[in-house]
């Protein structure tokens, strides 16, 4: 298929058509909408629903009705819809029901901006919500890479029954990139869903959707039966993407809209003979250890760059443990750093600059 | 060949969004990489309109252009905003009918086009946006001729066929100036 240019917005939203998504429930906010618009343009032409809840909180618990009927379900929001979406989000890891929630980043806290951020990475990877549970969390760079990964999105949330979360930012979302949208050959529901809550006729027991466990051992039998999940999970699901890194001194650790800046700013510091590289979380959970590790014994520092005040960094320190330093540059409230400036940050840690 | 920074921008409504688009399609139909990123909010409702595109032959990081190699300014706020950061050796053009004001940097390229009038006098209302891309195409050469033609096809949305004769009017009026 031939490339078309297409907003980052409404390619992971055909994306997800593709996908097999016929259930979509959102609520506007900029600078998502145009997901959401699209998916009301295109969803009734194709016998698929889309529905413009009356909150964000409403869009997320009929995502969890969808889901439990066994129907890949979607939503959508940018920063201050999805605070309020967590609650929604919670329900569902507690009942063990896949679904997609984008999230396309603005700067906050609050209503904060509408320009681009990555200020919520913490609350992706550590605390959508209440209780003892995660997300899988994955990070587009590209507008192709925002229509790939949501299929893998669909695929693994239906695979170990748990809410798959896309972490994109308003740069990824308002931009045009050349995209090839792949055919895949997905239904509706392309994994058999015994567990669904749908009518049967009494030719079964019924299926019970449900978080409420009023006895604390059942619950935390079941709480440490996801645990094991997670780790089957960490092992297997680790993405990364890693450009010059393998004689670099210097990695720089990023994702997303950041990462692309960080890759200019690698490019330019070759050229001054710095040897830099740039390794780029493409999961954010699990978080890629796997891929800082083994580079830990060459690499001279690490610097890690986000549109935030400093949140992954935790996690390559925690990947790190010491064993090297881990440097921090982030610019937020919506500004996009300069390659300039993440060259300047790399100068620094090789002494060449004061 | 590095990467070419193209920074447009003017008021809303003159098809800054539109003129971007038609660049980068332009670079995308010779197989070039290219990012497109409008300007979006308060701005938008407010009057400013702008609109980054890169067209590169390698990956393209930022797709925000802070330093242009081309300006395109077509009202008077985005030449004083934009003017000191286009690059030494780089392209601006003025539409010096909204704009009466003179560049004066001297290490820069300027080209003064009354893009607006010319529109206006030939019956081509709202394709000033194009009558700037024509010039743009002649003075930088940042596209192939064939590459914009393809572009108007990808860009001009079949039931506006009959805008495609207008729109290569514009683009003819602008390469000629």
């Amino acid at each position: 298929m031939a490339k078309v240019l297409m907003k980052g917005n409404e390619a992971l939203a055909e994306a997800a058509i593709m996908a097999g998504c016929r259930h979509f429930f959102g609520y506007p906010i900029t600078p998502q909408t145009e997901l959401a618009a699209y998916m009301a343009k295109k969803m009734p032409k194709i016998g698929g629903v889309y529905l413009q809840a009356e909150s964000e909180i409403a869009a997320i618990n009929m995502v969890l009705g969808a889901s439990a009927a066994g129907k890949r379900a979607m939503t959508s929001s940018s920063s201050p819809g999805i605070s309020l979406k967590s609650e929604g989000i919670s329900y569902i890891a507690g009942s063990d029901l896949p679904a997609v929630i984008v999230n396309v980043q603005r700067g906050g806290p609050g209503l904060g901006g509408i320009q681009p951020s990555q200020a919520d990475y913490w609350q992706a990877t550590r605390a959508t919500g209440h209780g003892d549970f995660h997300l899988m969390v994955y990070a587009p760079s590209t507008v192709q890479e925002m229509t790939d990964l949501v299929a893998l999105a669909f695929d693994n949330a239906d695979k170990y029954r748990m809410p798959v979360m896309i972490l994109s930012d308003g740069m990824l979302g308002q931009m045009m990139e050349p995209v090839e949208l792949k055919t895949a050959n997905a239904t509706d529901c392309p994994i058999e869903k015994p567990w669904a809550a749908c009518g049967h006729r009494n030719s079964r027991p019924h299926n019970v959707i449900n978080s409420l466990y009023l006895t604390p051992q059942a619950l935390e039998e079941l709480v440490k039966k996801r645990y094991e999940k997670y780790e089957v999970i960490k092992k297997e699901e680790q993405m990364a993407d890693e450009y010059l890194t393998d004689d670099a001194d210097i990695i720089l650790v990023a994702y997303g809209a950041s990462s692309r800046i960080c890759r200019t700013a690698v490019n330019t510091a070759r050229k001054e003979g710095i040897k830099a590289g740039l390794i780029r979380p493409i999961t954010l959970w699990p978080y890629p250890a796997k891929y800082i590790e083994k580079h830990i014994a060459h690499a001279k520092a690490f610097l890690c760059v986000e549109m935030s005040m400093g949140q992954m960094v935790d996690d390559v320190r925690l990947c790190v443990n010491g064993r090297k330093p881990v440097a921090f540059y982030g610019r937020t409230g919506g500004i996009i750093p300069a390659p300039d400036e993440v060259l300047n940050e790399i100068r620094k840690l090789t002494g060449g600059v004061k | 060949m590095s990467t070419l920074n193209i920074l447009l921008a003017g008021f809303g409504g003159q098809g800054i969004l539109f003129l971007g688009k038609m660049a980068a399609y332009a670079g995308l139909m010779d197989n070039r990489q290219i990012t497109w990123l409008p300007s979006y909010g308060p701005e938008m409702r407010g009057g400013t309109a702008n609109c980054s595109v890169c067209i590169s032959d390698d990956l393209i990081g930022s797709p925000l252009v802070i330093n242009p190699d081309i300006l395109v300014a077509m009202n008077l706020p985005s030449l004083e905003k934009f003017i000191d950061k286009v690059v030494p050796g780089g392209t601006v053009l003025v539409d010096c009918s909204i704009i009466d004001k003179k560049v004066h940097r001297e290490d820069i390229n300027v080209f003064y086009v009354p893009a607006t009038r010319l529109a206006a006098d030939n019956g081509l209302p709202g394709l000033a946006n194009m009558i700037m891309l024509g010039k743009m195409l002649k003075e930088t050469k940042f596209c192939t001729e064939n590459a914009l033609e393809e572009a108007l096809l990808k860009c001009v949305p079949p039931r506006k066929a009959d805008m495609m004769e207008l729109n290569r009017k514009a683009l003819k009026i602008g390469s000629e100036l």
